[in-house]
């Protein structure tokens, strides 16, 4: 029979010690791993704080999620890929969500993205190559009284056409252009 | 605190109300925010310093007042004088409405909706009582309006099999979608034996085109901790779960301020109402996932898992969250039940019809003039709804079909226009009362298009554990794109029929047991235009391309 005669070694970090590289984002996570006292039940809290400090889950972040929780990395893989609301690239810097909610369809939301699509080059989940911009679509977003609606960087845009979204999502991205000329 | 102090804050909130001679209530819930309601509220704050009518008028932001397309709303409630409701007010028609009200003269004639519009007098407001005319991130407000006093009169006056018995008379239905008795589901419960028991509200509206959770939560927060706080007492449980949407961070970040106020103020937590019930409760983000609105995907996600369906029974009550007995209703349920130990289960069942009793939100949306959210008692007709309250199809155009229920709901044809709305009713048509999104077509809508985007919806909402959930939502929608394209024959409609009962009886969860209801009732009720597209390659809307063959006209040519 054996008996445990000593108190396991901790090998996980102290939580106000710095993560090796130095990020200091990886102290929110690890605020939020505290908060719910490392519990593996907590596992989507903790992946949706990490999303939020870094903008996309990373194979790294997934190791480190893992390793916190004491979680098989499949199993957070597996949570992280079921779903929708966790990427695992990187997003554009803009991103344009447009809702194909029924009320939205209805109203022609499939045009909007059709338009989008052609314009630049991405299907929606995709990020143009040179990261400016990524189309999404969004299942309901709960403004069908206002439907289309189109959320642009965070700000929503009610009862769109195909070329008002358009203009708008150019607009947005000459925008940033002629703000770097001004610099 | 007690109840005496619980009568007191009211007290206090409702003379601070009546020493301003009128209120300004500014509806500050997402659609009116995304019209600029933002912009308004400011307006109306800065017109009321400069007029320095700080001590007469107060500016209230509160939550949704119905009518959404017609954003932003603002309502004046003046003392001694009915309340006037502004429709599109603009930042500059918000600065005229305070001028024109502070030196009491008429109201700003042009944009005032009539206090006797359909829209408003065919409604009945039970649980959105409070929604539009208090500030949701106000506890003395819910408070004023008679918050916490049932939850008060439960945990002194009454049993916790009295409080089972007096849900089972009321009559009250889940408002989830299936519609079981939200009573019994509470004693089956209540008679378990556990040392831990949990609540949840299911706030995961994934219905496309629904959003009446959503605006329960954003708008009357307190309500629905009240209702959980009670049905914790009735079953005893001392944990409550509120699954909310990813898709709705308003929504979360609103109720976890009010749980934090109510902890504060000993309305849950420890020792709730100085008595000897504790309640806590936590609120946890979804992350996207239709299926988690299924109610052991969604118990499998709180822990933290893949939301994935688990095989009924053991059924949550019995076998639920970490094994223990679990309640779960959805969150428009909950917000039920504060009105019902309040008012008496006598008075809430004269509500509806004989087997439907109460209120139901619908999300009225898509080809109408008003969209917006209703409050209506059961058993109303869909006429009644679309042609009334919301003011009938725009342009002209006819009413081709009402869309209940979601993906897993169908459509309701203009020949049954006249059926009341309630459970039973809306079955018989092949369709589903649902969580309450109400999506109105005209000839516009290609029918067999729509069936395709809700098969769509299904198949990439599907979680794929179970084979003909995750297999036969992919045939159902190639051989919907099939004839879409033009390239079907009838021999595939057949196929679709057979796909669609095999789904239907072998799936694991209500997802894949539902899918095919929008096939079904579109078949059922537009069989003729299936038939256009595959023998007349026509579509009758114009939306469809079937700019294709059938591959054995290809091999005959």
């Amino acid at each position: 029979m054996t008996v445990l005669t000593s108190v396991p070694v901790r090998t996980k970090r102290r939580p106000d010690e710095e993560h090796p590289s130095g990020d200091p984002r990886f102290a929110l996570i690890d605020r939020t791993l505290k908060r719910f006292q490392y519990q593996q039940d907590a596992l989507i809290e903790v992946l949706h704080t990490s999303q939020e400090a870094f903008g996309f889950l990373s194979n790294d972040l997934l190791v480190y999620v893992a390793h916190q929780l004491k979680l098989p990395l499949s199993w957070v893989y597996g949570v992280a890929t079921f779903y929708h609301f966790f990427t695992l690239t990187p997003q554009g810097e803009h991103n344009c969500i447009v809702c194909m909610g029924t009320a939205c369809y209805v109203k022609q939301a499939a045009e909007i993205v059709a338009a989008l699509q052609k314009e630049y080059g991405v299907a929606p989940g995709e990020t143009t190559a040179n990261g400016k911009f990524s189309l999404a679509t969004a299942r309901c977003l709960g403004s069908c009284g206002l439907a289309p609606v189109l959320v642009l960087d965070g700000e929503v845009l009610p009862r769109e056409t195909p070329e008002s979204a358009m203009a708008r999502v150019q607009k947005r991205l000459l925008g940033e252009e002629s703000e770097k000329v001004s610099e | 605190m007690n109840r005496a102090d619980l009568e007191s804050m009211a007290q206090r909130e409702q003379q601070r109300q009546q020493a301003f001679r009128c209120r300004i209530l500014c509806c500050a819930s997402t659609p009116c925010l995304s019209s600029g309601g933002t912009a308004v509220f400011d307006a109306i704050n800065t017109a009321v310093t400069e007029l320095k009518l700080d001590a007469d008028v107060q500016p209230v932001a509160t939550g949704c007042m119905g009518p959404c397309s017609r954003g932003p709303m603002v309502t004046v409630q003046e003392q001694g004088q009915p309340d006037v409701v502004y429709q599109q007010v603009t930042p500059e028609v918000a600065r005229v409405i305070v001028a024109e009200h502070a030196s009491q003269q008429k109201s700003f004639a042009d944009h005032v909706l009539p206090s006797d519009d359909p829209f408003f007098a065919k409604q009945q407001k039970v649980v959105l009582a409070n929604s539009g005319l208090i500030d949701p991130e106000k506890l003395e407000d819910y408070v004023a309006h008679g918050g916490y006093l049932a939850l008060g009169y439960a945990l002194r006056e009454m049993t916790p099999e009295s409080v089972c018995k007096e849900i089972i008379a009321s009559g009250l239905r889940g408002r989830g979608g299936a519609g079981f008795p939200a009573g019994l589901k509470w004693d089956m419960v209540r008679r378990e034996k556990a040392d831990k028991k949990f609540i949840v509200a299911n706030g995961d509206e994934g219905d496309p085109g629904a959003y009446m959770d959503r605006t329960l939560m954003e708008s009357d927060p307190h309500r629905v901790l009240e209702g959980m706080a009670i049905a914790g007492f009735a079953v005893g449980a001392e944990q409550g779960f509120l699954y909310v949407r990813g898709e709705y961070p308003v929504a979360a970040k609103r109720l976890e301020r009010a749980i934090r106020t109510a902890e504060r103020r000993g309305l849950l937590g420890s020792r709730v109402l100085d008595s000897g019930f504790n309640f806590r409760v936590d609120v946890r983000i979804g992350a996207g996932a239709f299926v988690c609105g299924e109610e052991t995907a969604l118990m499998a996600s709180i822990m933290g898992n893949r939301g994935q369906p688990t095989t009924r029974p053991p059924y949550p009550a019995q076998k639920g969250l970490w094994g223990k007995p679990t309640l779960i209703n959805n969150v428009e349920t909950f917000g039920n039940i504060a009105p019902i130990i309040s008012g008496g289960a006598a008075w809430y069942s004269t509500i509806g019809t004989p087997k439907s009793k109460g209120t139901k939100i619908f999300a009225l949306a898509g080809r109408v003039n008003t969209t917006g959210l209703i409050e209506v008692p059961m058993g109303i007709t869909l006429r009644e709804i679309v042609f009334d309250i919301g003011g009938g199809i725009p342009e002209g155009m006819a009413f081709k079909a009402a869309q209940t229920g979601g993906p897993s709901g169908g459509c309701i044809p203009a020949e049954h226009l006249d059926t009341p709305v309630d459970y039973e009713s809306l079955r018989a048509l092949g369709s589903i009362m649902g969580s309450g999104g109400l999506i109105i077509m005209d000839e516009r809508s290609c029918m067999v298009d729509v069936a395709k985007f809700f098969m769509e919806f299904c198949m990439d909402e599907s979680c794929g554990k179970c084979v003909p959930c995750r297999v036969g939502t992919v045939q159902m929608h190639r051989v919907l794109e099939r004839i879409t394209e033009g390239s079907a024959t009838m021999a595939d409609l057949e196929r679709l029929q057979e796909l669609c009962t095999m789904v239907k009886e072998t799936s694991l969860c209500g997802l894949g047991q539902s899918a095919p209801n929008p096939v079904l009732s579109t078949i059922r009720y537009f069989m003729d235009e299936y038939t256009a597209h595959i023998t007349h390659h026509h579509c009758p809307a114009g939306k469809c391309t079937l700019d294709q063959q059938p591959v054995s006209e290809w091999v005959t040519a």
